[in-house]
């Protein structure tokens, strides 16, 4: 590789630049989902005679999804480690391990809504469940979505190994991840603890 | 090879594991305190409240390693100014739709 | 759905329509074709990822979205100028303020705002690109196809007729049951993901993309506004894409967020929309601003005034925007403690804008004036912003404004903040920049025209709507009975609005005037302008700058002007090295039709469609993660023969 090659920036930038616009991109999600709660805070009392979050929410369930989520965020940090010892097969062994949690959790997820869907509490319910499905299901679709991406990563990691450019990505992946978790904790607390409360 | 690419990722493996002790307790105790009724509602909310925003902070700290990114830290200043637009969302749609429990 | 319903025929006007855009896509690809340019179009404009480029396309892409919503103002007008008049009926008005309103401002002011982004940013801080240039185009094609959506629901399926803001509950299902509403609904936030894309690649531009030496507090104030602006898109458009999606899922999902039924409350959609419109007026006009700083100061020949105090007047902008949105709902009847807070907070934000017209009038002062077309419009500007502040200082007083809301009193203030703000301010971008990008000067005269026209216009247009705001006439009524004694103001309006439209053929003819005409700048810097873009050649080379400028505080390039003109002044010896630059790319432009496909589908309820829309979307990005190879070098000899054949010896 030519050395004295010039662009505008460093070239060892090229990678941390892309890490900071993910930031902003986060912030930018967290901005989202803020406005998915202020509609989920002014609506949650709105049942229109349907059912309340006291009948509908079964402890265990999000309880567990709560905590397998964390775990997932913590594995994904452990995968993110790997890049320091520069063991791609540590890495990719932990990336699927969190892969796993983050399926098992979409699993419960899942169960929980058709047993609420069987039970005749839908999105057109209520504007409490339209609200409750919504802004539960969107953070269900960033799970998805994360999933998706690091199966690709996998991929790429196992043809090209730990490079600059693999290791920005697994990188922005575990920041990705970890936020996913951070929001859960809100939804945890401001949607199931305050609703069986 | 790439040795002139020698970028760490920050952290180590006993931040991520504080991290996830403090994040347990902190899942736990609201957990507690809400299943058992321990204060009145409204002690109750502010209680988990602040459990929430803690286990947050912690996050950022020891899982996202907020702090450990390069100069300058225009991430923490992008997180606390979404901060501040997170409050007016938030409690500004609250505050401003109360009218309408005054009117139905 | 029967074909009837599907493509628009029945009413002569579109029908019209309907013909023109076929005969006019005939033509193009006749023309495409008969010149052999298909190749070039794809090569040099649909996958390219250069910044300059990008720019023109968002700038014809605005002009063309104006002569659009041009087209409607005209037909409102016409329809208004008497009472009792049959050109449209009310439904058919009622379509056209829709588009009017949600082209003018989502799909003429903001591609218009980033293509001033595009043409001057990168340049100003001596950077090579953009962050990142793929995602620029990717913002471009986004904005492009959702577009091109809105357009199509004119033509087929029908338009969407809840107005600009789309308010439920006459926006959901059971009151519009047809496609328009998908149309507008889809086109917007196919288009939103573009512009926030766009907020944070430049935001993080000009964070990390400055030339060395460059310091936040040394950057021009164009990009100092443009960072503003891409905080505030940054901060409210995710509130747009979410009022937008909790209405597509009453209107797909069968939920009640913003229904009279099942607990929906159709006042939440209104909180959150204007918790992005009320800053989006920010986003189009705080680059205005900036661009009427540099104006100001290269034509009066001296350094801004209050440098500092116009930094901070625009930070604080863009974070107090986000805090007064309530002002556009007062009467929802919140309570008075909600309209007071945000009654004051309306009024407060008025000081730092204030503070932003005595700068610049000071920065006059004493200066040496040259009235150039750009300096025209920035004049012409602060007249009409001011008016336009004075009456939303009127519209802030929560009691007052339950007299004047949803009158035409409203509708001549946002018009003359937006014209006067944004249009203005994106015109003197164009004249100010137009050198530097396409490489020749406008004609000053026809300038002149079009800006006497324009203003002109535009006062006699918009003044007697205030007055008509005052008598009681409210916004959005398709006609009026003749003993109001509104009949005269509205017969001066309408002679107003086809002034303005004369201006625009003025633009027109200038821009094609002096193409033919108007010699070429060689000099790079035909106004003695004082940063950095005008220190590499007109126009620019696709690298931007052989070599990456040193910078030494504000107005970089009049310092170096002035080193240079010293006698003892000797040229630093510039050494030329390889450029990695990035390659060009057809996957935004895919991904736009991926985007485009998939938001056709759903408008028609087709979810067949608007699944494999959306796999193609996937598909494009998975495609793009996988390739590695997204850069090439230019060779230092490459470099020389193009900085030989641009008339510059290195
Ligand atoms: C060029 C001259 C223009 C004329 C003559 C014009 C005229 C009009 C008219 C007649 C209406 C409808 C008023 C009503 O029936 O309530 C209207 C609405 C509107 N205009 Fe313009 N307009 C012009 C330019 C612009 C520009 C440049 C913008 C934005 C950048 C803009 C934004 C709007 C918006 C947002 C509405 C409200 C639409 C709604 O009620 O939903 N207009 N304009
Ligand atoms: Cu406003």
């Amino acid at each position: 590789m030519a050395h004295a090659v010039e662009t505008g920036v460093k070239h060892e930038d090229h990678e941390s630049i892309k890490i900071a616009g993910f930031w902003i991109f986060l912030v930018q999600d967290v901005l989202l989902f803020a406005t998915l709660f202020a509609t989920y805070v002014v609506l949650r009392n709105h049942y229109a005679g349907g059912p309340t979050p006291k009948e509908l929410f079964d402890v265990p369930g999000f309880v567990a999804e709560t905590f397998i989520l964390l775990t997932s965020s913590f594995t994904s940090g452990l995968a993110a480690l790997q890049l320091n010892k520069k063991s791609v097969g540590g890495l990719i062994t932990w990336l699927v391990i969190t892969g796993v949690l983050g399926l098992a959790f979409l699993g419960f997820e899942i169960n929980e809504f058709t047993n609420m869907v069987q039970e005749g509490a839908t999105i057109s319910t209520s504007a409490f469940l339209s609200a409750f499905f919504t802004l539960v299901g969107t953070h269900g679709a960033h799970v998805t979505l994360g999933l998706g991406w690091m199966l690709g990563l996998i991929i790429q990691l196992a043809r090209r190994g730990i490079t600059p450019v693999t290791s920005r990505k697994v990188s922005v992946l575990s920041l990705y991840w970890h936020f996913l978790d951070a929001v859960w904790i809100f939804i945890f607390t401001v949607v199931y603890l305050i609703g069986v409360m | 090879m790439h040795d002139d690419h020698s970028e760490k990722h920050p952290g180590s493996t006993v931040s991520y594991v504080i991290g996830f002790l403090l994040s347990i307790v902190l899942t736990i105790i609201p957990l507690y305190v809400v299943l058992n009724h321990s204060f009145s509602n409204m002690i109750l909310v502010y209680v988990i409240m602040i459990m929430a925003v803690l286990q947050f902070l912690i996050q950022l700290v020891f899982f996202m390693h907020i702090r450990e990114s390069e100069e300058p830290h225009y991430n923490i200043l992008a997180i606390a100014l979404g901060i501040i637009f997170v409050f007016a969302i938030v409690a500004g749609s609250a505050w401003i739709m109360t009218f309408n429990s005054q009117v139905q | 759905m029967q074909t009837q319903h599907f493509f628009i025929v029945g009413d002569p006007l579109i029908l019209g329509a309907d013909i023109s855009i076929i005969l006019v896509s005939a033509a193009i690809i006749f023309v495409l074709t008969y010149f052999k340019k298909w190749g070039w179009l794809w090569r040099e404009w649909l996958t390219t990822v250069d910044h300059k480029k990008i720019g023109i396309m968002y700038f014809i892409s605005a002009l063309l979205m104006l002569f659009r919503g041009g087209v409607d103002a005209l037909l409102m007008r016409l329809q208004l100028m008497f009472p009792n008049m049959n050109l449209l009926e009310s439904e058919h008005y009622n379509e056209i303020f829709t588009t009017h309103g949600t082209i003018m401002i989502l799909f003429m002011a903001m591609p218009l705002i980033f293509a001033m982004f595009n043409i001057a940013v990168p340049l100003q801080i001596g950077a090579r690109d953009v962050a990142y240039p793929f995602l620029n185009a990717v913002s471009f094609w986004l904005f492009f196809f959702g577009a091109l959506l809105l357009n199509l629901s004119f033509v087929i399926g029908g338009s969407p007729n809840a107005s600009w803001w789309g308010y439920p509950p006459l926006s959901e299902l059971t009151f519009n049951p047809g496609p328009g509403e998908n149309f507008y609904i889809l086109s917007i936030q196919i288009s939103g993901i573009g512009s926030i894309a766009t907020g944070i690649n430049f935001l993080i531009t000009i964070l990390k993309m400055r030339a060395p030496g460059m310091r936040l507090m040394d950057m021009p104030l164009f990009t100092w506004s443009v960072l503003s602006s891409c905080i505030v898109i940054i901060a409210a458009f995710p509130v747009l894409t979410v009022a937008l999606f909790l209405l597509f899922m009453d209107r797909f999902a069968g939920a009640h967020f913003f229904t009279m039924t099942h607990g929906g409350d159709p006042m939440m959609y209104v909180n959150l929309f204007w918790m992005w419109g009320h800053p989006e007026v920010y986003i189009v006009v705080l680059p205005a601003f900036g661009i009427f700083s540099e104006v100001v100061s290269v034509f009066s020949k001296k350094v801004i005034f209050g440098y500092t105090s116009m930094v901070v007047s625009l930070l604080l902008i863009s974070v107090y925007a986000y805090f007064t949105w309530v002002h556009h709902f007062f009467t929802m009847g919140a309570g008075a403690d909600v309209n007071t807070f945000f009654s004051i907070s309306t009024m407060l934000i008025a000081i730092p804008t204030g503070v932003k017209v005595f700068n610049w009038l000071l920065t006059m002062y004493r200066g040496r004036i040259r009235m150039t077309e750009p300096m025209l419009w920035t004049l012409g500007f602060i007249v009409c912003f001011v008016v336009g502040g004075a009456t939303g200082v009127m519209l802030s007083v929560a009691p007052a404004d339950y007299q004047y809301h949803n009158s035409y009193f409203v509708v001549a203030h946002f018009h003359n903040v937006l014209i006067g703000g944004t249009v203005f301010g994106m015109f003197a971008g164009m004249t100010y920049w137009w050198p530097k990008i396409f490489g020749f000067k406008l004609n000053p005269t026809l300038g002149k025209w079009a800006f006497w026209l324009w203003n002109i216009g535009f006062y006699v247009c918009f003044m007697p709507q205030y007055a008509l705001g005052f008598m009681g006439m409210t916004r959005r009524i398709y006609t009026y009975p003749d003993d109001m004694g509104w009949t005269p103001y509205n017969v001066v309006s309408t002679i107003g609005a086809f002034i303005m439209a004369l201006g625009f053929v003025f633009q027109v003819w200038q821009i094609v005037y002096s193409a033919k005409r108007m010699d070429r700048d060689v000099t790079g810097d035909p106004w003695d302008g004082h940063t950095l873009e005008w220190s590499t050649t007109s126009p620019a080379p696709y690298y931007n700058f052989a070599v990456i400028p040193k910078v030494e505080g504000r107005d970089a390039f009049w310092k170096e002007k002035k080193k240079r003109s010293q006698p003892d002044y000797k040229p630093e010896k510039r050494e030329l090295k390889p450029i990695h630059f990035p390659k060009n790319s057809g996957i935004p432009f895919i991904m736009g039709v991926c985007f485009f496909i998939a938001g056709f589908g759903l408008t028609f309820h087709w979810v067949w469609l608007g699944v494999i829309g959306l796999i193609g979307v996937a598909a494009t990005l998975y495609a793009r993660s996988f390739q590695y190879d997204t850069e090439y070098v230019i060779p230092v000899e490459e470099i020389k023969k193009t900085e030989a054949a641009l008339g510059r010896d290195i």
